[in-house]
């Protein structure tokens, strides 16, 4: 009997598993296919934001709780371990784990009296502490205020985490990103933790029957989720070489980091990946072709394509392809 | 009967003006069935939830196994022994019923291999074994009354609180459902039933606690309660608004 119980539940996060390395495995080998090097470049912008917006979607979509303010965990990372290189000379690949571990912190802090607010009150104070946080950065000398710190150049280097001319490498270290990142959610769906936290986010009152504590639960996937945001902030930094409050701690990432796991499909495996292979190609395009100077039609273009696929699929994309179709059709009724 | 599994004495709570429950006072022995019942509005509500730690009350206390436990929260009582459906199904609905379960079966299990045998077991237990790998979402209202009681045990209770689980059931499913209370005793689990209809949980109960506008009007074995006059013109002053 024990066998037969344990038979779908178990074959399916196998099958997931696989489905994973098989997807690890193309995307390796995507740069053979693909010449061309801005849209290398927009490979590797999508590579990040899969692992980013994964990293939300423990917090958000395992969870349920929406946060609004996730640029402070990136920026939180992309500081730290730009700092650590830059006064103290220490290599990025440590520096990127110290920003991890600092943005899990500040995730978990700001937890502390958030998650005494339930529902959409944990995502405005979310936003607000990150709209405040862009603001302090924007004048604190200590790290250049508003002017941002440019990250020098020695050469390339994978102990510096450091390639200007070539891009293969940011390749590999996003898609390293966001594979970890991805397999993290794998574990925490079949552990004990990721079963506390989606029963969390379908039921509290029913979750407190079972035993689950919530306070702890929510603090828990908040530090993970941080961290896992902030380690990419740090990798963000070294591909672009410069940091600024502008580009790292501004709501609209916030929104950014969220967006790929809400249209993909909240709460889901696939989601993140989905939502951003859509969403940052066309976000970048709309730039590149209408020109953000043009009075923000390149937004009016975004935005509408994000309201035509929310009315389309209000499952989110995953749905397109039956993957875990029962869970994409939660937490709406 | 010797040392009773839940104690309760004078409790009381009040919300706002309204005291929900005043001075309540009864045991429960251990392997015992009770009825808690009473017309709407009668306090049984409220005090389900104190004994389950989702509310605290005002004064009183509860001793369960020896340990007091009111005021302690609904984690606290889950962990102790104390297992609840809810009046208003509450069902994971991003969840199949085998991983609802598993929710439960691991508050006594680390590993997942071990809450999923635990979870298999308890959803054969209650006859939901073909809708195990189904969405939650989908199943028929009888069907989650029995998820929510699976999930419950799963959390191996020593007592166990159903909270109105006949009420809506077709006499039918009324029948299969006082099959499964049985059965839950069987397994030497303590049961406390809420229930305002008082004719399907007679022939099910060992003994009835009823109360009335809050206070405890009487308790006693289900054919002294029938017959008692105060029984009587509570339900029917309730039925018929005098």
């Amino acid at each position: 009997m024990a066998g037969a119980v344990r038979g779908t539940l178990v074959a399916r996060r196998r099958r997931e598993l696989w489905l994973g390395i098989v997807v690890l495995v193309v995307l390796a080998a995507l740069p053979f296919g693909v010449g061309n090097a801005y849209l290398r470049g927009l490979i590797v912008l999508t590579l990040l934001y899969a692992g980013l917006s994964q990293a939300w979607n423990i917090l958000g979509g395992y969870c349920g709780q929406i946060s609004l303010g996730h640029a402070l965990y990136f920026g939180i990372g992309a500081y730290t371990s730009t700092l650590l290189f830059t006064r103290l000379g220490i290599s990025p690949l440590l520096g990127m784990f110290a920003g991890g571990g600092l943005a899990g912190f500040a995730a978990f802090l700001v937890g502390l009296p958030c998650f005494r607010l339930s529902g959409h009150y944990y995502a405005i104070a979310t936003l607000v502490i990150g709209m405040m946080a862009a603001l302090l950065a924007a004048n604190w000398d200590f790290i250049n205020a508003a002017q941002g710190i440019t990250i020098p150049f020695h050469g390339e280097s994978w102990a510096n985490l450091a390639f200007r001319t070539a891009i293969l490498p940011f390749h590999y270290v996003m898609l390293a990103y966001a594979a970890l990142i991805w397999f993290v959610a794998w574990l925490i769906e079949g552990s004990r933790w990721g079963f506390f936290w989606r029963a969390v986010k379908d039921d509290v009152a029913a979750a407190r029957s079972l035993g689950v504590s919530i306070y702890p639960s929510k603090l828990a996937a908040a530090a993970i989720s941080g961290a896992a945001t902030g380690i990419g902030g740090a990798l963000y930094a070294q591909y672009i070489g410069f940091i600024d409050p502008d580009s790292t701690l501004d709501l609209s990432l916030s929104v950014l980091i969220a967006l790929p796991a809400v249209v993909g499909g909240i709460g889901t495996l696939w989601g993140p990946l989905l939502g951003a292979a859509v969403l940052i190609p066309v976000q970048q395009l709309s730039v590149a072709w209408l020109g953000s100077a043009a009075g923000g039609i390149d937004l009016m273009v975004y935005g509408a394509l994000i309201m035509a696929l929310a009315l389309a699929r209000p499952e989110g994309l995953v749905s397109f392809f039956h993957i875990r179709a029962s869970r994409g059709a939660t937490g709406h009724g | 009967m010797g040392e009773p599994l839940l104690e309760i004495r004078g409790i009381s709570k009040s919300f706002g003006s309204v005291a929900a429950n005043v001075d309540i006072g009864f045991a429960v022995a251990a392997g015992e069935i009770l009825g808690l019942i009473g017309p709407n509005g009668a306090g049984k509500s409220s005090l389900f939830n104190i004994i389950a730690g989702e509310i605290a009350p005002d004064r009183g206390e509860i001793r369960f196994a020896g340990q007091e436990i009111a005021g302690i929260g609904a984690v606290a009582c889950a962990r102790l022994g104390i297992g609840r459906t809810f009046q208003v199904v509450r069902s994971f609905d991003s969840m199949t019923v085998l991983e609802n379960v598993m929710v439960g079966a691991f508050l006594r299990a680390r590993r997942s291999a071990a809450a999923m045998a635990r979870a298999g077991e308890v959803i054969e237990f209650c006859g939901l074994t073909t809708r195990r790998d189904v969405p939650a979402h989908s199943l028929s209202p009888p069907e989650k009354r029995r998820l929510e009681i699976a999930r419950a045990l799963a959390t191996r209770p020593r007592l166990l609180l159903l909270d109105e689980m006949l009420t809506g059931l077709t006499p039918t499913e009324a029948q299969a459902g006082m099959r499964l209370v049985r059965d839950i005793r069987a397994q030497g689990i303590t049961i406390i039933m809420v229930e305002h209809v008082m004719e399907v949980l007679l022939p099910l109960i060992d003994r009835a606690v009823v109360l009335n506008l809050g206070r405890k009007l009487l308790e006693g074995a289900p054919a002294e309660i029938v017959r008692h006059p105060e029984v009587i013109r509570a339900y029917l002053g309730d039925r018929y608004g005098g």
